[in-house]
């Protein structure tokens, strides 16, 4: 059971789990937004896929330095 | 031009996965015989077709927003992990795809194997066959079932996939050899550009926005994810000569 959920995991969430939360969050609140009238609020993902990719593609290169 | 999309996405994903499957099986083969790894890989591709062909039509009867909610965020994830990836392998801070390497280390694996002949078949052979192509085709089924379903266009992502099975069967056939030449990375960052850009733009639509011009902004979504990714690898390329130049 413990291999199978470790593979589910390793295949969708994959190396880094911050981004899978971030694009969790960004669509929660994306829908929020647009639940509450705010139609247009189709910037706020590609900014979120930004910050999230920049921030988790430099944490690595520190890493490995 | 969703479709095309469509196609193009499912075609280049397949085309990696099948070579990384491809490696494996031609080196088990090469060393242990090919009947049972054959039939390995065949009885792999089969529980592949049979979960595309039962999930397919069950995806494609829940309403379209949810779908679109869910699938584009679970795309966007997926896309997000093979683009970190490529972009790391592009700037020079992941080691690169080295199906030469790997098959050399499958054969070897497969040489050193004990040897469980039961019922007439190789049991390491058929098993290391079935795991690989399996593993490296769920990767695949997942791409193709939800392009497919949230295009309702299943059966055009499954011919895609089935096109890139047949072409890379066809090299893997000619050349008998690990397909080491293949731009694998490229094609993986390709695909991570063309998973990121439908997944915001689905995962969005689902959550209710209205994209300005509509399906047109997929251009425009393609572009700032292609731009983004490009200026990172410049980033950490250049990033990666200061490291050599300092540790010299």
């Amino acid at each position: 059971m413990k291999t199978f959920l470790r593979f589910w995991y390793d295949f969708i969430v994959g190396d880094d789990w911050t981004i899978a939360a971030g694009v969790v969050i960004a669509l929660a609140v994306t829908a929020l937004l647009a639940h509450h009238g705010m139609e247009s609020g189709w910037w706020l993902l590609p900014l979120a896929v930004a910050v999230g990719l920049s921030v988790s593609v430099l944490r690595a290169t520190r890493r490995s330095d | 031009m969703r479709s095309t999309f469509l196609f193009l996405a499912a075609f280049l994903a397949c085309s990696v996965e099948m070579v990384e499957a491809l490696t494996i099986v031609l080196a088990v083969g090469v060393t242990r015989g090919w009947r049972s790894t054959l039939l390995g890989a065949g009885a792999a591709s089969l529980a592949l077709a049979t979960i595309v062909a039962a999930l397919g039509p069950a995806l494609t009867a829940i309403p379209i927003d949810a779908l679109r909610l869910v699938v584009g965020g679970l795309l966007l994830i997926f896309g997000l992990q093979w683009l970190r990836k490529a972009i790391l392998r592009a700037g020079g801070f992941k080691a690169l795809h080295d199906e030469a390497a790997i098959f050399e280390h499958e054969r070897q694996a497969a040489a050193q194997a004990g040897t469980d002949v039961r019922a007439g078949m190789d049991w390491y052979s058929f098993t290391v066959a079935f795991k690989g192509v399996l593993l490296e085709g769920l990767e695949v089924a997942f791409i193709v079932l939800t392009f497919g379903s949230t295009q309702k266009n299943v059966a055009l992502a499954a011919l895609a996939a089935a096109t890139a099975f047949v072409v890379i069967l066809a090299v893997g056939l000619v050349v008998h050899a690990p397909l080491s030449r293949v731009p694998e990375n490229t094609m993986k960052f390709a695909v991570g550009v063309m998973l990121t850009t439908f997944g915001i733009f689905w995962g969005a639509e689902g959550a209710g926005v209205k994209w300005p011009g509509n399906d047109a902004s997929i251009i425009g979504v393609l572009a700032f994810v292609l731009l983004l990714s490009t200026g990172l690898v410049a980033v950490l390329r250049q990033r990666h000569a200061r490291t050599a130049v300092l540790s010299s």
